[in-house]
């Protein structure tokens, strides 16, 4: 069996050249920023889009976010990784718009509701195992895109800030302002409710099942 | 001795994630391990649960529009060629004040030679170099002063503006960033006092962390 956690922990990449390049920038030279978030800009991005779920605003709020870690790069300490830096000033611009856009009611019931109880996984057929080499092909991406965009934001935020933009659980749950609880509870659920939407599926053509359904239990 | 009973497949699902986080102490890792041998439902859902990780947490799976980095790229250099207009319009009603603060500073060097009271942090260093007649804003909800057009100010909405004397009267400490530049600025004499200013200004800061924008 593979250590665990190997997948869940990615190595940075090229730390030595990343600090050289944050301490010009700190130093005034403004024009190497680019160079230092271009290795990270489709993870900002994607943590805009996670949030808004809104091409246009996502690119517009990712924009936001670049700039103003810019300009407050002197802020930037070198014991905390740049990438987690950017992104989390990535979600605080995404969530700051989207309470400035959106209607509180709405959002206020949703934020309320309690965690609900525990989640069942419900396909136990043996697990085919959908290599990474799969991801070359545009159908295949679109499917995991959908399975995750089915799920509910609560779910969803939580599983890209993790698993797809690398924070740990501490700074997942700082970035969202929700307890480490939550995370670890939000995070289960979404792991499980992927797992289920995409069992079966790579042999058998996907999604001929119906798209996951909120609040509906196996048995 | 770990007992297996205690794990049945409610929990195991429970605890898959934390599992998978290296998050589950080395009683409960072990037994999950021993439910995982003789439980192929649980194998199962272990095996996808990890797959899914995988598969979201590659590269490819994220997608961005065409164009977005040559975009990005261009608004990070128009961003960079209005601010250095603004540090013109700003260094242009800085030259007097500078040249006033040439004046006065000359006369604290006169006096800092005479006498010799070691400073106790770079926030005080700064306090004693800046002109006491200097207009500097704070805004309410900080304890940092700064240079008025200072990108560091918190909650820009609600500023106001005192003498730099008045500030520091008032227990307000000075903004390192934008008064390190006006002192580097204004300490563009070969002087000790100079030297001691800009060897300051190579630490970094730590005490007005958090007041600028996260």
């Amino acid at each position: 069996m593979a250590e665990p956690n190997a997948v869940l922990n990615k190595p940075e990449q090229q730390p030595t050249r990343e600090q050289e390049l944050i301490a010009r920038v700190q130093r005034g030279e403004s024009e190497l920023f680019y160079e230092l978030v271009q290795p990270y800009e489709r993870r900002v991005y994607a943590a805009a889009l996670a949030i808004l779920r809104n091409e246009t605003d996502a690119e517009d709020v990712a924009q936001e976010a670049v700039l103003k870690a810019f300009a407050n790069i002197r802020q930037f300490r070198a014991e905390a990784r740049f990438s987690t830096w950017l992104i989390q000033i990535t979600v605080n611009e995404a969530l700051m718009r989207r309470r400035r856009e959106r209607t509180v009611t709405m959002e206020a019931i949703d934020e309320r509701r309690e965690e609900e109880s525990d989640y069942a996984p419900r396909d136990f057929a043996d697990w085919r195992e959908i290599p990474s080499e799969a991801l070359e092909r545009k159908e295949v991406r679109q499917k995991l895109a959908q399975a995750l965009a089915s799920l509910d934001r609560k779910y969803r935020e939580v599983f890209v800030l993790r698993d797809m933009e690398q924070l740990n659980i501490q700074e997942t749950a700082e970035a969202l302002g929700i307890s480490i609880a939550s995370v670890k509870t939000r995070l289960l659920r979404a792991r499980l409710m992927l797992r289920d939407l995409l069992a079966g599926g790579w042999e058998q053509g996907w999604f001929s099942r119906l798209p996951f359904e909120k609040g509906t239990k196996p048995w | 001795m770990v007992n297996l009973e205690a794990v049945n497949c409610e929990k195991v699902w429970r605890e898959i994630s934390n599992y998978l986080e290296g998050d589950v102490d080395a009683a409960l890792r072990a037994a999950m391990d021993e439910h995982f041998h003789t439980c192929k439902r649980c194998a199962s859902v272990l095996e996808g649960t990890r797959n899914v990780i995988q598969l979201y947490s590659d590269e490819r799976m994220i997608e961005v529009p065409s164009g977005f980095g040559r975009r990005l790229e261009r608004r990070l250099a128009q961003n960079a060629r209005l601010s250095s207009r603004r540090w013109s319009t700003w260094s242009a009603w800085l030259v007097p004040v500078a040249a006033l603060a040439l004046i006065t500073g000359g006369l604290r060097l006169a006096n800092s030679l005479t006498s010799s009271h070691p400073m106790k942090s770079e926030h005080a260093q700064q306090a004693h170099d800046i002109p006491p007649d200097m207009l500097v804003v704070v805004s309410v909800d900080a304890k940092v002063f700064h240079a008025p057009g200072c990108d560091f100010i918190h909650n820009k909405d609600k500023v106001r503006t005192l003498t730099a004397q008045e500030a520091i009267q008032q227990g307000y400490i000075p903004c390192l960033r934008c008064m390190r530049k006006y002192l580097e600025t204004t300490a563009r004499r070969p002087t000790i006092l100079g030297s001691e200013a800009r060897a300051g200004a190579d630490e970094d800061e730590d005490e007005d962390r958090g007041h600028g924008e996260r």
